[in-house]
């Protein structure tokens, strides 16, 4: 899709809730109809927006988990207790329920083809979400471009999107990594600590290739992952980043 | 926890930008007044808390503050103190 096609005033939709896919125990994935939607680039995200009945707006956003050639719009949101808007669209939407929202937006933390590669990929927790957009449109792309994807995450259970993962991960081109932070089990091969510039040497690609990189997670996540992979020689202008911070949800 | 805890990525406030400008600013290239370093919109460092009543930009280089917007009476005020300059064209 030409970029420019999907230039155009950002209004507030009224989407239709189609369905709720529970992905892990604090994570789900909210598909949705939106009306006159123009496409997406992967990487993209909404604005949704909560009015309580006495006129009290929350506004928050999250990020487009489908690919662009996907014909439903799916984003895929993880639970924060003390959320105001999260705990509603894992916990409450139901089918058929309406959504308001606007997008999508950013044309910066996008990727598709033309872009190029190789590409790295890091996500900390619910940082997967835009990450696995580009992921989805690589494979149903049939991309050629080499991709490698380093996860944290909590625990096995915590892992979004770990069946399709490990499915996109056998051939194809695609490496995924996973790390797990909490104790993981004695028969587990994977890394299992925090995400370490040792970690990064291991899966990054040399510097000489060039890789467009994109990293999303938690911000103190997402700043110490980009300042490990600058001081191992990668060029600074070719990796993106898109910090949650520590309130959203 | 201090304030660096707080940021975001400029990319997160494409959809107030676009509140205003109409037009995706995130993939436009700006310049600090302050500095001099040139990037795009959605590489520089963004506070703005939930429900907050503005956003701050700063430069990802030297942290002065680039742009500001409030919302404000239905509308918003926008301030470029430290945005030397914008290029739009590679969004066009």
């Amino acid at each position: 899709m030409a970029r420019a096609a999907i230039q155009r005033r950002l209004n507030w939709h009224l989407a239709e809730v189609l369905d709720v896919v529970r992905e892990t125990p604090r994570a789900s994935s909210v598909v949705l109809d939106i009306p006159d939607w123009p496409g997406h680039l992967a990487g993209q995200h909404v604005d949704v927006r909560l009015t309580a009945e006495d006129g009290y707006q929350a506004q928050r956003s999250y990020s487009i988990s489908s690919a662009p050639d996907e014909p439903r719009v799916t984003i895929t949101v993880e639970r924060l207790e003390d959320g105001e808007v999260s705990p509603y669209l894992t916990d409450e939407l139901r089918t058929g329920d309406r959504l308001e929202l606007r997008g999508p937006i950013g044309r910066w933390f996008v990727w598709d083809e033309e872009d190029g590669g190789p590409l790295l990929l890091i996500a900390g927790g619910s940082g997967v979400c835009p990450l696995m957009a580009m992921l989805r449109q690589r494979a149903a792309n049939a991309s050629r471009v080499p991709a490698r994807l380093l996860y944290s995450a909590r625990d096995l259970g915590a892992v979004i999107f770990r069946s399709e993962l490990e499915r996109l991960g056998t051939g194809g081109g695609l490496e995924v990594s996973l790390t797990l932070t909490r104790e993981p089990s004695p028969d587990w091969t994977g890394y299992g600590r925090r995400v370490d510039a040792e970690m990064l040497a291991d899966v990054a690609w040399p510097p000489e290739r060039m890789a467009v990189t994109y990293v999303c997670g938690p911000t103190p996540f997402v700043e110490t992952v980009a300042e490990s992979l600058v001081a191992l020689g990668q060029d600074a202008g070719r990796i993106r980043t898109e910090r949650f911070g520590p309130t959203g949800g | 926890m201090d304030e660096t805890g707080l940021r975001l990525d400029g990319n997160a406030c494409g959809g107030l930008l676009q509140e205003v400008f109409v037009d995706d600013l995130t993939a436009a290239t700006g310049a600090c007044a302050s500095c001099g370093a040139v990037g795009e919109i959605g590489r520089q460092h963004l506070y703005d808390f939930p429900d907050g009543p503005g956003a701050v930009l700063r430069c990802s280089a030297c942290e002065s503050v680039l742009i500001v917007i409030v919302r404000i009476g239905g509308g918003h005020r926008l301030s470029t103190p430290g945005l030397a300059w914008m290029d739009l064209r590679q969004h066009a």
